[in-house]
């Protein structure tokens, strides 16, 4: 088939596409967007989630023929041009990158979590956080990025001169 | 492979009709697992996720009508407060991306003996409504399933919705797994409190080949709480009570030795899941009855045994 879809604000084609195959297939091997990560094809790792209308999926799990005129937003829609995303930029501060392998999966879903809810708690942050694995930080660091991310974002949202970029 | 994306119920119903072998993708985390495996080539997908009538719910009569297609996520945060013990299992369902997009009509097709819908369903004596183009069936929950991984649905039939009371009184679930996110269960439990009917409804997982109830402990505990007019004046349930209300439950299971747990491991849990739930929910049953009666309340808050 050939399928279209909307990929990060821009309507993609790929051609040729088989219909079971998985939206991650499509998005890696098809559309040169190798951003997505494939670990286990199981919906176990999280390193494959992205956005599928506006909501996180894994995308080794939607087929590709029902994303047919829906919205993906992938970690490459993240940054905007050079300049990176608060997510982005407080996983880098504090450390929370090593092999990188899980780093998307997580960014979407640390970026989704601090869209819903600015001031998440430990808790919530794990809980929103426990289907994406590291195999590498032990988790501590990622948890000081993501309370890093959810305070930048909500002080550069603040518009009160008193507080200053974290 | 064919691919077929029906926009309404109807034209689903339909393709089911002209397509008896077609399988339906709903979240497609059971169906892409087998898929990207190779444990399952379908000739033909039916995708369900483009009928937007499926992922709704609504209330008619006293009861709600779930559609098949409405994913966890939404479940939790639109219905969570009217259906506690559905919620608390949905809760526990694999991680937030799963339940963003997993349904409870994929639970109920995959039939799978640890499927975390199934007990609270059971406890609180849901109906499977099912539709082909030759009509509709009401299904109840014991009727659904009849093996491991299978059930009643004919080749032509579609599971279009689940009815369900609100819960009228205290419901729980609980669940062992390695861990609290990502597990498929080593058994569960749910209960739930019918006040209004002076029953008390099981729901054991993981536990036998298929979801089932355990009547006998409903019925001795329906039947101690009527008999000593706990209902309508609730105390601290006795200690004798509560273990045999355990031991009946455990015994209702007949489950196997696998990889996740040992038949044995499984029926000593099952006791203690249902005297444990059976605390929580017979507490939270003496608070709400001490907020609405407060002149019955002669025993205070104290701790249920
Ligand atoms: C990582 C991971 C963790 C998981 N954890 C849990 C867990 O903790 N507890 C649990 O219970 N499950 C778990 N699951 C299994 C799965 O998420 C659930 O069973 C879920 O409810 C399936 O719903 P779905 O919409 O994704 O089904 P799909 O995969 O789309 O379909 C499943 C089956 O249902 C059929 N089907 C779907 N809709 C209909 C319909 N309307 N009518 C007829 N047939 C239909 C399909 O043909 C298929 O056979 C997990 C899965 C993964 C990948
Ligand atoms: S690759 Fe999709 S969850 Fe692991
Ligand atoms: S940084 Fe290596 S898996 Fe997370």
């Amino acid at each position: 088939m050939r399928l279209t879809f909307t990929v990060n604000g821009r309507q993609r084609e790929a051609d040729d596409v088989w219909e079971g195959e998985s939206l991650l297939y499509v998005l890696r091997e098809r559309l040169g967007l190798p951003g997505s990560k494939n670990a286990c094809e199981q919906g176990e790792c999280g390193s494959c989630t992205v956005y599928l209308d506006g909501v996180p999926a894994c995308a080794c799990l939607v087929a590709a023929g029902q994303v047919s005129g829906r919205e993906v937003g992938t970690v490459e829609g993240l940054a905007n041009g050079d300049k990176l995303d608060a997510v982005q930029e407080a996983f880098v501060d504090a450390g929370a990158v090593q092999c990188g392998f899980c780093t998307p999966g997580l960014l979407v879903a640390a970026d989704d979590l601090i869209n819903r809810n600015s001031e998440p708690s430990d808790a919530e942050i794990r809980e929103s956080l426990a289907g994406n694995l590291c195999r590498c930080t032990g988790y501590e660091k990622i948890m000081d990025a993501v309370r890093l991310a959810a305070d930048r974002r909500s002080s550069s949202d603040n518009t009160r001169p008193d507080k200053a970029d974290a | 492979m064919d691919f077929l994306r029906p926009a309404s119920w109807r034209d689903a119903l339909e393709a089911k009709a002209n397509h008896p072998d077609a399988t339906p993708i709903a979240g497609g985390t059971d169906i892409m697992v087998e898929i990207n495996f190779d444990h399952r080539r379908p000739a033909t997908l039916l995708d369900m996720t483009g009928i937007d009538e499926l992922a709704n719910w609504s209330e008619h009569a006293g009861r709600l009508r779930i559609g098949a297609g409405l994913p966890y996520t939404r479940l939790i945060n639109e219905l969570g407060d009217r259906l506690p013990g559905l919620a608390i299992a949905a809760r526990t369902v694999g991680s937030p991306q799963i339940r963003n997009r997993g349904t409870l009509g994929g639970n109920l097709a995959s039939a799978s003996p640890a499927g975390d819908g199934h007990p609270p369903l059971l406890a609180s004596g849901a109906e499977v409504e099912v539709e082909s183009v030759r009509g509709v069936r009401m299904l109840a929950m014991e009727e659904f399933f009849t093996g491991v991984k299978r059930h009643a649905l004919a080749p032509d039939e579609l599971i279009s919705a689940v009815h369900i009371a609100p819960a009228t009184g205290a419901q729980q679930f609980s669940k062992i797994g390695t861990r609290n996110a990502m597990v498929i269960a080593v058994c569960t439990f749910a209960l739930s409190l019918h006040p209004e009917q002076q029953r008390v409804g099981t729901g054991l997982g993981s536990a036998a080949p298929t979801p089932r109830r355990a009547p006998e402990a409903e019925d001795f505990l329906s039947a101690e709480l009527a008999d000593s007019g706990q209902w309508t004046s609730p105390r601290p349930l006795a200690d004798s009570v509560v273990r045999h209300f355990g031991e009946l439950v455990a015994r209702a299971a007949s489950p196997i030795d696998d990889v996740r747990s040992t038949a044995e491991y499984r029926t000593h849990a099952l006791s203690v899941m249902a005297r444990r739930t059976l605390g929580w929910v017979w507490d939270e049953h003496r608070r709400q009855h001490s907020s609405n009666h407060p002149s019955n309340d002669h025993t205070g808050r104290s701790e249920c045994a």
